[in-house]
């Protein structure tokens, strides 16, 4: 069966006066699809990823994400997608439950499918004894764990990932990835972002920006092959470093 | 002795983040503290460096008392914490002529031991340093830590967040401050520079797991190991998670990294149990184990 598109770019560009910070980028990403974002510090990797989820006006292009432009319809992507980056994702100083309440009431959520899928969570990730703590006290692989899950309360087309497991433990940040693929598995389309290679080989795509343009676009085993080395991180090196 | 630490505990309310720490740090010596966030990597960092007092236990640095003599240890050593701590409406130069001047130095008089990583800042040097991207504000850290010449050289995660081409860099960096006879302290969440290090401890919760070198840690990985692949990722972690033998089961790369529970493990009867479960195209080999293997191993 061939998979519909949830991300289409076309030639979209941002210019910051005189420079160019995202250069004529072009692709596609389809439903279900782990796709990996990659590039070194300053590619454009971020400014990218803003425009995508509706909080930069591109300077010129297309893109259509969730079925929304993101021209005209920045509001509706942002309701429409879920988003979790290494630096924010939860409140500290709130508990567990209260974040998972106040970012259902953000989208929207009924009290009682908050109630439900606040049950259902806390569930799923064992987190019944720390349920009432403040996020703040818990370690990071966890909270990164919670804020995964609370970005996908509203059963968004697409969850976009910035850098999530920066930090964490080697197994947690295992643990992060079988969420990801089983939420891909059923459906979840996931955009994300890691300076893990490692990680980079367990995206079914992976593009690599350089200087603000996609400079390779493949499956990591035809990336690996196309510039005849044995890992992502070699492919990395080679393009990023010229 | 470049660095003594003895029995160092310290507890914050209710949480312990050090719990009876001791190791030495040889004189010049690139040794890596490796663990995640919440380890007690910075704890322990701020111990040594005279800025937080240990509940238990005693720890020299350059032949100092971390109590006794604190003031000394700050002439002699250089920090560079996780969290950028210059001045981010000085500039660039503005900094590192401040840090030389608290210091009682001059740029000039130490520039040899920082012009390699200066010269890739000094294009901007006129610029603020809260301006800079992430990778020059590490160059920048680095030369502010070094410009009065220290004995050791502290560096707190300095590659979080860097990407790969920046990190090997930075570490190409750190093997020629080295050789310089700088003793350096590295912490990193990222398990592939430990094998950078000349000696690692690997650490967690609060506790030292194992130190020793990168190639003797490996070595002491106690099981058989085996990178399997099949054509669908998640399907394949799910029968192995299933497989009642497994006793670890870690993607790691194209491969997941698998360990059994017996020790006349057949690869064979995987290979069956796979292939009923609807596996297509399954590859069993084995392979060797990784410095995250092992630390995955002794933190279960």
């Amino acid at each position: 069966m061939k998979q519909k598109n949830v991300i289409q770019v076309k030639n979209l560009t941002k210019k910051f006066g005189d420079f160019t910070a995202v250069n004529n980028i072009t692709f596609e990403v389809k439903q279900g699809e782990i796709f990996g974002f990659l590039g070194a510090n300053g590619a454009g990797k971020t400014t990218a990823m803003k425009m995508l989820i509706g909080i930069s006006k591109p300077t010129s292009g297309e893109a259509n994400v969730a079925d929304f432009d993101v021209f005209t319809n920045p509001e509706d992507i942002k309701k429409n997608i879920g988003y979790m980056s290494q630096k924010f994702a939860l409140y500290d100083d709130l508990t567990v439950k209260e974040n998972i309440t106040f970012f259902g009431g953000i989208y929207g959520l009924s009290k009682s499918i908050i109630k439900q899928k606040s049950e259902v969570l806390i569930n799923e990730l064992g987190l019944q004894e720390v349920a009432n703590e403040l996020v703040g006290s818990l370690p990071l692989g966890w909270k990164q764990k919670i804020a995964f899950s609370v970005a996908l309360l509203h059963n968004p087309k697409v969850v976009f990932l910035d850098e999530p497991t920066g930090g964490v433990d080697p197994i947690t940040r295992r643990q992060f990835w079988e969420m990801i693929y089983k939420n891909a598995h059923n459906g979840t389309t996931i955009f994300v972002t890691t300076h893990y290679m490692d990680e980079a080989e367990y995206c079914d795509r992976v593009s690599i920006m350089v200087d603000g343009k996609i400079e390779a676009l493949d499956t990591p085993k035809n990336l690996k092959k196309q510039f005849n080395v044995e890992n992502m991180n070699d492919v990395f090196l080679k393009l990023a470093r010229g | 002795m470049s660095i003594l630490i003895k029995h160092i505990s310290k507890s914050f309310k209710d949480v312990t983040a050090l719990k009876d720490i001791s190791f030495n740090v040889n004189e010049g010596e690139l040794f890596g503290l490796i663990g995640p966030d919440g380890a007690g990597k910075t704890t322990l960092f701020r111990i040594l460096t005279t800025l937080l007092i240990a509940d238990e236990g005693t720890a020299f640095v350059a032949n100092y008392d971390v109590v006794k003599n604190y003031k000394d240890i700050r002439n002699h050593v250089g920090y560079m914490p996780g969290r950028f701590s210059l001045y981010q409406d000085l500039t660039v130069e503005e900094n590192l002529t401040f840090f030389a001047t608290i210091f009682g130095t001059t740029i000039e008089e130490n520039y040899d031991l920082i012009k390699d990583i200066y010269v890739q800042i000094e294009p901007f040097k006129n610029r603020r340093a809260g301006d800079l991207s992430g990778g020059m504000k590490q160059k920048l850290a680095l030369s502010c830590a070094l410009i009065h010449k220290p004995k050791v050289l502290f560096l707190d995660e300095p590659t979080t967040g860097v990407d790969p081409v920046s990190r090997k860099e930075f570490w190409e960096m750190l093997k020629r401050l080295q050789q310089k006879g700088i003793t350096i302290l590295v912490s990193t969440p990222y398990m592939d520079e430990a094998a950078l290090c000349d000696r690692i401890a690997l650490i967690q919760d609060g506790q030292i797991l194992q130190i020793d070198t990168p190639k003797e840690i490996v070595k002491h990985y106690p099981k058989t190991i085996y990178d399997i692949a099949a054509s669908n990722m998640y399907e394949l972690i799910l029968s192995l998670n299933e497989y009642q033998y497994n006793h670890s089961v870690y993607p790691f790369g194209e491969f997941v990294h698998y360990t059994d529970k017996r020790d006349d493990f057949n690869p064979e009867d995987l290979l069956k149990f796979l292939k009923n479960k609807g596996l297509k195209n399954i590859i069993i080999q084995l392979t060797k184990a990784t410095i995250e293997d092992t630390f995955m191993e002794l933190a279960r």
